[in-house]
C-alpha cells in the first residue's frame, strides 16, 4: 500500500481492550466501520462503571453517609475530568446531559426562549447535524426569530465571507455551527465563526459531538460560548454527554428542566434555583454513566488525541486510495489531512441500503442513510449516502474488507 | 443456499433491473404515492380498472430506491393484475412477503411493503373506503400520500 502508517498508535493492541470484537457475525470477525454513529467501549470504561455500581453506588449530593459521599466524589471527579478534557475554566461550567442533542436543546430553550424575538436572526449552516439544526429552527419558529442557513459546498467548504451578506441588516443573536461534520469529516474554522458572531453581538454555539472523539477541543482556544459533547461517540457509555457554557451566560439563564436537585428553596408560591451546575441538572444524575465517561477520557488521554487524529488521517488516506480503485464509487469531503476518520461515498446504481446489507454479510458494518443531515443530503443531491467511519481501534485490513465487499456489491448488481 | 444468495436471490435482482409494470399510466382510476423518509425510497402507483369498475386491468409504478423496495413493487404489480380491487385492498402483507421469499430485518421490511401500502392507499381512496387501522400507522410513518 502506498499510504505509510507512521502513527504511534497501535490499533491492533488497543482492539484487545474492546470486548465487542471477541465475537463473530456471519461467521466472520466484525469490521466495525460505524464509529461516527457511536463508538465501541473499552473494558476500562465498562469496568469503571461496574466498579462504581459494586462499591460506590448511592444517590449523590445531600447524603450524610459515607457511601453517598463516595458516589458524589465519583460524579464530581468525572465532571473535573470533562473540564480538563475541554480546558474549561471551571468545573461548574460542565453540565451533565444525556447527549449533545440535549445540550443544544438546553441552550435553545433556556437562552433562546428568553432572548429571541421577531426581527432577530438565528444562523446555522447547511452542514449541521439535525441536533444543531432542528432545535434552532424550532425555537426560532416559536419566538418569531428568523432562521437562516449558510450554504455549504459538496466538499464541506463553508464560505465564511458570505456571513455578512447572509446576516444583512438583521440582528444576529445566535450562530450555531458544528466543529467536525459527521458526514464529510471536515473541520470548520470555529474560532473565526465565533469571533464573527461576537462582533455581531451574537452568542456562538458549537456542536462538538463529532470533534471530541477525534481531536483536541479547547473551549478557550475556540472562543465559543457553548460546546456540546456526546459521551457515546468517544468511548463513553450511551446516555451521558455534557454542555460546557460560559459561567456568566449559564448564570443568566433560566433552568431547562425543573424538579428535584436543581432548586435552592421551594415554597408554595415560588421556587428559586440552585447554583451551577445544579440549576441545570434536575433529577437523579446519570452517575455511573458519568463515571464511565470519565474513564473514557482517561483512556483517550492515555492514547493521546494527537495520535488518534493522525491515525484517522492515515486511515482516511488509505480508504480514499482503495475506494478510488473501484469504478463507479465516488466519495465526498475534504482531503484526508483535513478530516476525521469519516468517508461518505456512493456506489453508482446501487442504493446505500443494498450496499450496507451486502457488506453486512461479510461482517463489515457501515451506515447507510441521511446521517441526521437531510439539508446536506439535499445539497449533495442524494437521499442517502454510504458512510464508513474509523476510530482508534480501526486497522487497515478492515478497509481492505470494505473494498472487497464493494467489489462484491458491484458484481451482485452487475454495475 | 448461502445467506448471501438468499438475500439477493436472482429473482429480486431481476425485478430490480427489469421492473414489471414500470411507468405511469396516462389515464388511471386510482393513484397514490409514498416514500420512506428513513432511506428515501419512493414509489408512485397507478391503477386502471376494467369496465366492471372492480377488476384491476392495468397497474403501473414509478419509483426509485433500494433493490428490495423496487423489486417488491414490481412483484406486486404482477400479483394484483386481474384481481378484484376489493380483494387487493385487504391483501395481507404476508402474501407479498412469501412471494419476495427472503429473510427481512424490521428496517428492510418497511422497504418491502412500501409499494403495497401505496397501492392500498390508492385503492381505498378510489373506492372511498377507510384505510384499515393496521396500515394507518404505516401510512403515517411512511409519508404515504393521503
Amino acid at each position: 500500500m502506498a499510504v505509510a502508517f507512521t502513527t504511534t498508535l497501535d490499533a491492533r493492541k488497543l482492539r484487545a481492550d474492546f470486548p465487542i470484537f471477541e465475537q463473530e457475525f456471519h461467521g466472520k470477525p466484525l469490521a466495525f466501520l460505524d464509529s461516527a454513529a457511536s463508538s465501541q467501549k473499552p473494558r476500562q470504561v465498562l469496568d469503571a462503571m461496574t466498579r462504581f455500581y459494586e462499591t460506590s453506588y448511592a444517590n449523590v449530593h445531600r447524603g450524610v453517609y459515607e457511601l453517598a459521599e463516595r458516589a458524589t466524589e465519583g460524579l464530581e471527579h468525572a465532571r473535573e475530568r470533562c473540564r480538563a478534557f475541554v480546558n474549561a475554566p471551571a468545573a461548574h461550567e460542565i453540565i451533565f446531559v444525556r447527549n449533545a442533542t440535549e445540550a443544544i436543546n438546553l441552550v435553545a430553550y433556556s437562552w433562546g426562549l428568553a432572548n429571541l424575538g421577531p426581527g432577530d436572526v438565528v444562523l446555522v449552516t447547511e452542514l449541521e447535524h439535525h441536533a444543531n439544526f432542528v432545535p434552532w429552527q424550532y425555537i426560532a419558529g416559536k419566538t418569531g426569530a428568523e432562521f437562516r442557513m449558510l450554504p455549504v459546498e459538496t466538499d464541506g467548504t463553508l464560505h465564511l465571507e458570505q456571513l455578512d451578506e447572509l446576516a444583512g441588516d438583521g440582528t444576529v443573536k445566535v450562530v450555531a455551527t458544528g466543529y467536525v461534520s459527521n458526514v464529510l469529516g471536515g473541520s470548520n474554522d470555529v474560532p473565526r465563526i465565533a469571533a464573527w458572531a461576537h462582533e455581531r453581538g451574537a452568542i456562538h454555539v458549537c456542536d462538538a459531538a463529532q470533534a471530541a472523539p477525534h481531536k483536541r477541543v479547547d473551549v478557550q482556544a475556540l472562543g465559543t460560548d457553548f460546546v456540546a459533547v456526546s459521551g457515546h461517540k468517544m468511548l463513553g457509555p450511551s446516555g451521558i454527554g455534557f454542555l460546557w457554557g460560559r459561567s456568566e451566560l449559564l448564570r443568566s439563564m433560566d433552568p431547562f428542566l425543573t424538579g428535584g436537585h436543581m432548586i435552592r428553596r421551594v415554597r408554595e408560591n415560588e421556587s428559586t434555583w440552585g447554583e451551577l451546575p445544579h440549576k441545570f441538572e434536575a433529577g437523579t444524575a446519570p452517575m455511573a454513566e458519568a463515571v464511565g465517561l470519565g474513564a473514557a477520557i482517561d483512556y483517550l488521554e492515555a492514547v493521546g488525541l494527537e495520535a488518534i487524529e493522525r491515525h484517522e488521517h492515515e486511515l482516511v488516506a488509505y480508504a480514499l486510495e482503495r475506494l478510488a480503485e473501484i469504478p463507479g464509487v465516488t466519495t465526498w469531503g475534504p482531503p484526508p489531512e483535513r478530516r476525521a476518520g469519516i468517508v461518505s461515498f456512493d456506489v453508482e446504481g446501487v442504493h446505500p441500503h443494498d450496499v450496507a446489507q451486502i457488506l453486512d454479510l461479510d461482517a463489515v458494518a457501515i451506515r447507510a442513510g441521511h446521517h441526521c443531515c437531510q439539508p446536506l443530503m439535499h445539497r449533495l443531491g442524494v437521499a442517502a449516502t454510504n458512510r464508513a467511519s474509523f476510530y482508534l481501534y480501526t486497522v487497515p485490513e478492515e478497509i481492505d474488507r470494505l473494498a472487497a465487499g464493494l467489489w462484491r456489491v458491484k458484481e451482485t448488481f452487475g454495475v | 443456499m448461502s445467506e448471501f444468495d438468499q438475500l439477493y436471490r436472482e429473482v429480486i435482482l431481476d425485478h430490480y433491473r427489469n421492473p414489471r409494470g414500470h411507468g405511469a399510466l396516462e389515464e388511471c382510476d386510482a393513484h397514490a404515492e409514498g416514500q420512506n423518509p428513513l432511506c428515501g425510497d419512493e414509489v408512485s402507483i397507478f391503477v386502471r380498472f376494467a369496465d366492471d369498475g372492480e377488476t384491476i386491468d392495468e397497474v403501473g409504478f414509478e419509483g426509485r430506491g433500494c433493490a428490495i423496495s423496487q423489486a417488491a413493487t414490481s412483484m406486486l404489480t404482477e400479483m394484483v393484475k386481474g384481481r378484484k380491487a376489493a380483494d387487493v385492498a385487504v391483501l395481507p402483507k404476508d402474501e407479498l412477503l412469501e412471494e419476495i421469499g427472503i429473510p427481512l430485518t424490521p428496517i428492510r421490511l418497511k422497504c418491502a411493503i412500501l409499494g403495497l401500502g401505496v397501492l392500498k392507499v390508492a385503492l381505498h381512496r378510489a373506492k372511498g373506503t377507510p384505510l384499515p387501522a393496521e396500515w394507518q400507522g404505516l401510512a403515517d410513518e411512511l409519508d404515504l400520500d393521503s
